[in-house]
């Protein structure tokens, strides 16, 4: 029989002004086991800590319930703090009076009555329970970083000047990311490309950085400590050792009608290229669907004039497999697609283009080297008006609930520089809000309309209509002035929302690492461990996580890197000792757990069993003990009920329904 | 018929099985049973006619861990149980010798007594080499008959193909016996109301006498120790003590073989009390052939069941959602 004790949190009033806590202490007493009860009014502190410490000494309690927050707030401290008082920290069970009782309920009596039944089932599960023991497993030294924008770049250089070795990989062929599409930034207006080249530089040079571009990562298995990574490096189809960069392929290059995907499709570009001048590494690659050669199998100009010989027309993808112990998403994000958003005409007229696309227009490596001038008819405008909250802070399904945070910075940014360069034109911005929360944002909003002279109208576009004469007829509200507003206009910027890139969600399933409904990475918590995902050993950085900024990217780059250094630190991590454990007397070996076990833990073996005096060979799951997360995916697909949850067996669960049944 | 036990003969007698699985004439003319027999002499018994229903590929569980081969014959349906079986590793296919025999589709007895035939002493027509399309019956009240289509199992109506799936030779030519729709029961159920629904399932259940005989036959329930044997939870063996329980113990079975369940219809054949039982496995089917395409279990043993394997395009259905 057990020795049990339960303790009671008050949480100051979060619990106590809601439930009687000297109630469930006292109904505590009448449960089965129940040797001790108390309530107190902080359980975690110091004090709180002491009298649970305290109780098992003197009570010889073999196991303890703490009716408090959730486990995931606080499981750890009562653990240690039993671990402290000799007690096995696996006998610790929490009872969950706040999130799941207190705080959603008002009435005392029934929130009391709540509360009494989630402490039976805590009781009646740590009746069940038995000291388990953690094992240890390795720590692999590596980190890998997926994705090269400016997130992936600065967590790589912060891990890597703390000195691992740190692994970056890019999709497209050049690492840059959004960042390099930027002309210039806010709120101090330099140019996107001086401040990121050198950091692109930086990492490409950096002993401890290995860059795979234009590859993408396959599978990984493994967990915290040990993940095991395919990374598949597309062929570029030019070998990397040779090539001088020199450029004469692309130029040569007879297939020129690409749409250039870094000047989001505004021009072409050739079938062998480099999306753009600073590209790192500065090594094209042939994109087989527009090749001549590789459509035709006549062509071969770029192998003709590379005097380096780098073509390689046979060249193959290629997989690597390497071991991380860490690793860090930044896979940063793109803007949404405006089909659902045909009133303002972006698929109608080229003059209707989003913010991304000004970036491009007015970048000097763009489609119009940097003049401002109109897509469809090359004139320059000298109406321009920017909508924002294209797609963001909607509340139908049409667009995205939240808002993409950087829209308004940067439309303040390109009013400001248009009227900087082309005082002829007239800026005209509708939004719903003006948010500049940072800092010097708010005097840099103020700028573009006090020293530039934006005009800025509260209130939505409904419709953008393109004009016979080749204008924009612009119908939209003032809601301050109370007045529909008609204006023609010459071009239309759209400040389109941005959505996590959409390959996350594959990557998200691959590292087992939980996604929100927008597809955004969830941290473990959202105030207290932001740049940690909930899987150990998968930490976030950038805009995966949530939509911001440049400075915000970076700081959160370099939090990310400093969690990830903080674990590539250890020698030997604690593993989980719930794991699962296979009946040896009731395993069929049908294969279904190993089937279902996303951690490849599960393997088959011959094993001679005794079954009540029989004695025979038979074909066993066996779970590898560090491989198994506890997920207990093959516990429920177990057809016999061969396979359990150490620590959360079916015998415990069902205790607890049945205690709460009772 | 013959040839089968003259098959069976020279196999036993160049050593190549140590035993022969098969079905033997039991009391009555219309309820022959599975059986091993060990020697010739022991296959006067042997019997193969349209009332050989049962699916023999479960005996070789057991038959696996015996000395020597065994020579099971399979009908084209028992052949996805065996191969479900070989997949999940239950049974050697070293050990087996496997005669594919031919199949014109088996007869229910259940539905010849409807038609109103009763005291049958002797029954013609049923044997695979029969031409004719007619059931002879001899009864205490006089000849009687009967169409062979008529008295045909539902499962033969929905026949999955005369094609074994798995075997080391073939004796005998089967039929085509489809003529009906496999999932149109499962649609008429899906359109009714949930309280329709639940009525439907109650009725159905309440016949239940928890006498365990659609799970041993079931090729699928073949766990060394089934839970509801298990002493670990409070589900042993036992009569259904209410509604809750008569309805527990068969939506459980029904979640315990979904995704391995090769729809082979013995649950409904044994059942004593005519429950329907195919229709849970049936409707599990049915939503998995919809949400991740067309699956057969034991269809092959290589391919990965779609509800054990993942794969990021996979449905994922809600619990609650409109699936009836």
């Amino acid at each position: 029989m057990q020795r049990l004790g339960v303790f009671v949190c008050h949480c100051g009033s979060n619990i106590a002004a809601t439930v009687d806590v000297s109630k469930v202490a006292e109904m505590a007493l009448k449960e089965p086991g129940v040797v001790h009860a108390e309530d107190y009014q902080y359980m975690c502190s110091e004090a709180g800590q002491a009298k649970i410490a305290e109780a098992i000494k003197e009570k010889n309690l073999t196991g303890i319930v703490v009716c408090s927050c959730s486990p995931r707030m606080h499981e750890a401290t009562f653990r240690n703090a039993a671990e402290r008082a000799g007690l096995n920290p696996y006998m610790v069970e929490i009872a969950n009076i706040r999130e799941h009782c207190s705080w959603i309920h008002k009435d005392m009596k029934e929130a009391t009555e709540k509360a009494v039944i989630l402490m039976r089932a805590a009781i009646a599960k740590v009746n069940l329970n038995t000291p388990l023991q953690p094992g240890e497993s390795r720590v692999t030294k590596r980190a890998l970083v997926i994705g090269g924008g400016i997130a992936g770049i600065q967590t790589a250089l912060d891990i890597a000047d703390a000195g691992y070795e740190v692994d970056i990989v890019e999709k497209t062929p050049s690492i840059g990311g959004r960042m390099s599409q930027l002309d210039k930034t806010f709120p101090t207006l330099d140019c996107s490309a001086c401040i990121l080249t050198p950091k692109m530089v930086e990492a490409a040079a950096h002993e401890k950085i290995q860059i795979y571009t234009y590859s993408e990562v396959e599978n990984v298995s493994g967990f915290v400590g040990d993940f095991t990574v395919d990374i598949r490096k597309k062929a570029r189809h030019v070998d990397m050792d040779k090539c001088t960069g020199c450029g004469l392929c692309q130029e040569k290059c007879p297939s020129k009608k690409t749409a250039n995907e870094f000047n989001r499709g505004l021009n072409t570009r050739s079938a062998i290229y480099t999306p753009f001048a600073q590209a790192i590494p500065n090594v094209p690659v042939i994109d087989c669907d527009s090749c001549i050669k590789f459509k035709t199998g006549k062509c071969g100009i770029c192998a003709k004039v590379c005097q380096a010989g780098a073509i390689d027309y046979e060249q193959q993808d290629e997989i690597v497999t390497q071991k991380y112990g860490a690793i860090v998403v930044a896979t940063g994000f793109d803007t949404i697609h405006l089909d659902q958003y045909d009133e303002y005409a972006y698929s109608q007229s080229k003059d209707v283009i989003t913010s991304l696309e000004l970036e491009r227009v007015m970048n000097a490596a763009g489609p119009t080297h940097g003049h401002l001038e109109r897509l469809s008819d090359g004139k320059a405008p000298k109406e321009m008006v920017f909508i924002q909250c294209v797609g963001s802070r909607c509340s139908d399904d049409r667009g995205k609930p939240y808002c993409s945070k950087i829209c308004c910075m940067y439309t303040a940014k390109h009013a400001m520089l248009i009227r900087d360069k082309y005082p002829d034109v007239n800026v005209t911005v509708f939004y719903i809000d003006v948010r500049t929360p940072g800092k010097n944002f708010d005097e840099f909003y103020r700028r573009a309309v006090e020293q530039y002279g934006v005009n800025y109208i509260k209130g939505q576009v409904g419709k953008v209509i393109p004009q016979p004469n080749g204008k924009l007829l612009v119908q939209g509200a003032d809601l301050l002035d109370n007045k529909q507003i008609l204006k023609e206009a010459d071009m239309v910027v759209l400040a389109t929302a941005i959505e996590p890139n959409p390959d996350v969600r594959k990557i998200a399933t691959m590292l087992t690492a939980s996604i929100d409904t927008n597809n955004f990475l969830t941290e473990a918590h959202a105030k207290l461990r932001p740049v940690e995902s909930p899987t150990a050993g998968i930490f976030l950085s950038g805009v995966c996580q949530g939509p911001k900024d440049i400075p915000e990217t970076v700081a959160q780059a370099g939090a990310a890197a400093v969690k990830a250094i903080g674990l590539l630190a250890k020698d030997k991590l604690m593993t989980n000792p719930c794991t699962a454990k296979s009946d040896q007397l009731l395993c069929n070996g049908c294969s279904t757990c190993a089937n279902v076990c996303p951690y490849g833990a599960i393997t088959y073996e011959d094993v001679e069993v005794n079954d009540h005096g029989i004695r025979e060979v038979r074909r066993i799951a066996e779970v590898n003990n560090a491989l198994c997360q506890g997920c207990g995916a093959c516990t429920v697909a177990c057809p016999s009920g061969a396979m359990d949850l150490q620590g959360f067996s079916n015998r415990q669960i069902i205790a607890e329904v049945d205690a709460i049944c009772r | 018929m013959q040839e089968l036990v003259n098959r069976a003969k020279e196999l036993l007698a160049d050593g190549t099985v140590a035993r022969v699985l098969g079905w033997k004439v039991g009391d009555l003319p219309y309820n022959p049973e599975p059986a091993y027999f060990e020697n010739a002499e022991s296959l006067a018994d042997f019997v193969y006619n349209g009332f050989c229903g049962a699916n023999l590929s479960k005996y070789m569980i057991e038959a696996s861990k015996l000395e020597g081969k065994t020579l099971v014959f399979l009908k084209p349906c028992d052949t996805y149980s065996f191969n479900q079986l070989l997949k999940e590793h239950r049974v050697d296919r070293e050990k087996a010798y496997i005669v594919g025999v031919g199949c014109k589709g088996k007869l229910d007895i259940e539905k010849i007594r409807t038609m109103g035939i009763k005291g049958i002493e002797s029954i013609e027509g049923a044997e695979l080499s029969d031409a004719a399309e007619e059931l002879k019956i001899q009864t205490i009240y006089g000849e009687k008959t009967c169409a062979y289509k008529d008295a045909m199992l539902e499962r033969c109506h929905v026949c999955k193909g005369k094609e074994h799936q798995v075997y080391d030779e073939l004796i005998g030519e089967s039929k085509e016996t489809k003529d009906a729709d496999r999932f149109a029961e499962i649609e008429r159920i899906e359109a009714m109301s949930p309280e329709e629904k639940f009525a439907f399932f109650q009725n159905e259940l309440s016949k239940c006498i928890r006498c365990n005989a659609c799970r041993n036959v079931c090729p699928a329930c073949s766990c060394r120790k089934c839970v509801f044997d298990s002493a670990k939870f409070d589900s042993e063996q036992k009569a259904n003590a209410d509604t809750f329980e008569e309805k527990m113990f068969h939506i459980i079975r029904a979640f315990h073989v979904a995704g391995r369940c090769t729809d082979c219809g013995e649950c409904s054949r044994v059942c004593p009390q005519g429950i329907p039982l195919h229709l849970f496995n049936r409707k599990f089917i049915k939503d998995i052939d919809e949400l991740y395409g067309e699956y057969q279990a034991g269809e092959d043993t290589e391919s990965k069941a779609p509800l054990t394997n993942f794969t990021f395009d996979d449905a994922e259905p809600s619990i609650v959602g409109k699936r009836g």
